[in-house]
């Protein structure tokens, strides 16, 4: 099928048909469409000792989004959703936030570590929660998680007694508005979590169980994969890493508000998710796509805001992409739009033999990045 | 749990009468409406001993719950639809704010009569829900997904038009929300009746209609519907299309009832929709479910409401609380009630 003739066109190939392509390639084109508007946008200034620039500020700010979009990789790979992030974020910061406001010295070390642990534990409780509701009750996953989206507002409200708690507490302040070595704390956090989610899952067995059980959950099962276990394990992952972004969103504006953190992430989660080319349907994921999806989602709001489109446009820009990239992923779509015309369908048509391959090798490909 | 789920149908011999009774009685697929009815009046019950000296038993009330929840019933009532035929849609509350937003703008900055702009904004919610039906369906994307980006989307669309809130002065709409219409006991606005007018239409629609057994079929099992022969593309497609229908006057009842277009209005709202649907008994899955459930899940949310009012000392956010307890509740019935039907 590829004579040396056509080498090129065939590593050309392989690139494009890699699973990181696409979401890659959306990336640098965003990042470019800045460049006209502010000629310096790839310019890192060093400023007292931080780095400063548009590049690292994305980082800074997706680093949430980010953190997020990873545990719903998991989730999704198994087939589920988890909608309930969003108030789980805001369960967390409320909960830090008002046991750190209690504290008679908000700077001690040890109370802000006590109430990060607090509302770490109580994320955990939320995901064991619906992952009980999914696994052992065999509840639909949108479903089981909506009653944490629904009550879980209302619960971070009463946490916070509906209002706005602000602290002052400088070692808190680190993790999502802080530096270190120069960098925001932020980054150093999501870059742990990406290592430690990425060795978990393609060192281990791990992440071949979790694309099994999404896969087909009754023939893991079947298999001998404990499959409820490994469900349970992913929302719980998936509301731990929703609650570490939790802490950073109440660190960096040092408020905890129950009614508007973390609102819509759970929605801005699952199209990071799309967009890095994880299957809705479950059974294959890949943490790196995820990343560069959350990536692109922080840098299409970054660019509306540079290049000065009305920011109000930023929901309908948001949608429009969400449409073309699942169209895009429709194969029924391509088939009726790129199917039957010339060379484009010509080349479909004869693709798929290295294509099926290329596409199965390419989650394993990700332990080398 | 097992042992008395083998004989849903076996015909009651002696010894197994009380035990097939309760297989019955929870493999009845009206059940959880009448859990939700009962939930309904313990709930009045309570708070007329509870609020009795604050005038709770005013018949008033009791009307108020439609007054106040119409635009609900009406959002809810079309959610009932898409969920019954085993989708989900997600853009209900942001096509509810962009229909305030669209015809606020429309009545007071472009001096449109108002009932011109009904139909149209009547006509842009139903063309919304077809789009987003169409690609559902011919292009296989999860309704999920398409009904998020229609979430966006028209959200965003609110925020186009204006980021403030339009407050309307328009004599037509003041005096249209101000009628009330009197029924001995008590009154109720011209909102509560057009959404009992679309229960009504629902009801038979659903019930007596060949596109409301469709609906129930498609629900039911997509491939045994296709097998039958049924237009599976047209009804989900019609079913889209009929909930953004009532989202877009779940809207115009909503602008008259808090008489201004705002882009954040009804944020959130499709989840009371949902919530509301599932607490009146309707499976999830599809297939199952009444739109009287759906009536009395708006009513129990409604209650939910008036109550923490009346109590005084409740602040807003246990209305969430308690949604979401009931909903956890409700799902759990009616797993409890599948669970017997698979075994």
């Amino acid at each position: 099928m590829s004579t040396p003739s056509v080498a090129t066109t065939s590593r050309w190939r392989a690139l494009t048909h890699h699973n990181l392509f696409w979401p890659v390639a959306v990336l640098i084109a965003l990042l470019l469409v800045n460049v006209p508007f502010t000629p310096d946008f790839f310019a890192i200034k060093m400023t007292d000792g931080h780095l400063y620039g548009s590049l690292v500020s994305i980082v800074l700010f997706g680093s949430p989004l980010i953190l997020v979009a990873v545990g719903m990789t998991l989730v999704i790979a198994t087939g589920g959703i988890d909608l309930s992030v969003g108030a789980v974020v805001a369960i967390t910061g409320a909960l830090t936030c008002s046991y750190i406001s209690d504290q008679a010295d908000q700077n001690a070390l040890a109370g802000v570590f006590l109430a990060m642990g607090i509302g770490l534990v109580a994320a955990v409780v939320c995901g064991l929660w619906n992952g009980f509701l999914v696994a052992r009750m065999g509840i639909q996953p949108i479903i089981a998680t909506l009653i944490i989206m629904v009550a879980g507002r209302g619960v971070a409200q009463l946490i916070t007694d509906g209002q706005i708690i602000t602290i002052n507490s400088e070692p808190y302040k680190l993790i999502g508005g802080g530096y270190w070595l120069t960098l925001p704390f932020s980054i150093f956090v999501v870059a742990a979590v990406v290592a430690v989610t990425v060795a978990l899952t393609r060192r281990t067995a791990l992440g071949l169980l979790v694309e099994s059980v999404g896969g087909n959950a009754e023939a893991s099962r079947l298999v001998g994969i404990r499959s409820r276990r490994i469900k349970i394990m992913v929302y719980m992952f998936c509301a731990l890493c929703a609650g570490i972004a939790g802490l950073m969103i109440s660190s960096n504006t040092s408020a905890a508000d129950g009614n508007n953190a973390g609102l819509w992430i759970e929605l801005d989660a699952i199209l990071a998710v799309v967009i890095g080319g994880t299957s809705l349907l479950g059974g294959r994921f890949s943490i790196g796509g995820t990343v560069v999806g959350a990536l692109v989602i922080q840098t299409l709001t970054t660019t509306i805001y540079t290049i000065g489109v009305p920011t109000q446009t930023n929901l309908v820009f948001k949608a429009v992409v969400v449409i073309i990239v699942c169209l895009l992923q429709s194969p029924k779509f391509r088939a009726k739009v790129f199917g039957a015309n010339g060379p484009k369908g010509l080349r479909r048509a004869a693709a798929p033999a290295p294509a099926t391959p290329a596409a199965d090798a390419a989650p394993k490909m990700e332990v080398s990045r | 749990m097992s042992a008395t789920t083998k004989t849903p149908t076996v015909p009651e011999g002696r010894t197994a009468s009380q035990a097939s009774a309760v297989t019955r009685l929870l493999g009845d697929r009206r059940l959880p409406v009448l859990v939700t009815a009962a939930l309904f009046l313990a709930m009045y019950i309570t708070g007329l001993s509870r609020y009795q000296n604050y005038g709770f038993a005013e018949p008033q009330v009791f009307l108020n719950l439609f007054i106040d929840n119409g635009y609900l019933l009406v959002a809810a009532v079309g959610a009932t639809f898409v969920i019954l035929s085993g989708g989900i849609d997600l853009s209900v509350g942001s096509l509810i704010g962009f229909t305030t937003m669209f015809t606020a703008w429309l009545v007071e900055r472009q001096g449109l009569p108002l009932l011109l702009v009904i139909p149209l904004a009547l006509a842009v919610g139903a063309f919304g829900g077809f789009l987003m039906g169409y690609v559902i369906h011919n292009f296989e994307i999860q309704p999920f997904i398409v009904t998020l980006a229609g979430l966006f989307l028209f959200r965003g669309l609110c925020l186009v038009i204006s980021k403030e809130s339009i407050s309307i002065s328009d004599s037509t709409v003041s005096s249209m929300a101000q009628t009330r219409v009197s029924l001995g006991l008590g009154e109720l606005s011209i909102g509560a009746i057009v959404a009992l007018v679309v229960l009504a239409a629902a009801f038979y629609i659903l019930h007596y209609t060949r596109f409301g057994r469709r609906v129930y079929a498609v629900g039911g099992n997509e491939q045994s519907a296709l097998l039958m022969g049924l237009p599976l593309g047209g009804t989900k497609i019609a079913v889209y299309t009929m909930s953004g229908f009532c989202s877009a006057l779940a809207g115009l009842l909503f602008m008259l009832y808090i008489q201004s277009g705002d882009p954040l209005h009804a944020v959130g709202m499709e989840l009371d929709a949902i919530a509301a649907v599932v607490i009146g008994g309707t499976l999830l899955t599809g297939g199952s479910g009444y739109v009287l459930g759906t009536l009395f899940g708006v009513l129990v949310l409604g209650l939910i409401k008036s109550i923490i009012q009346f109590e005084g000392t409740l602040s807003s956010w246990w209305t969430k609380i308690a949604t979401g307890v009931l909903l956890c509740a409700f799902i759990l019935i009616q797993r409890a009630m599948t669970a017997r039907k698979q075994t």
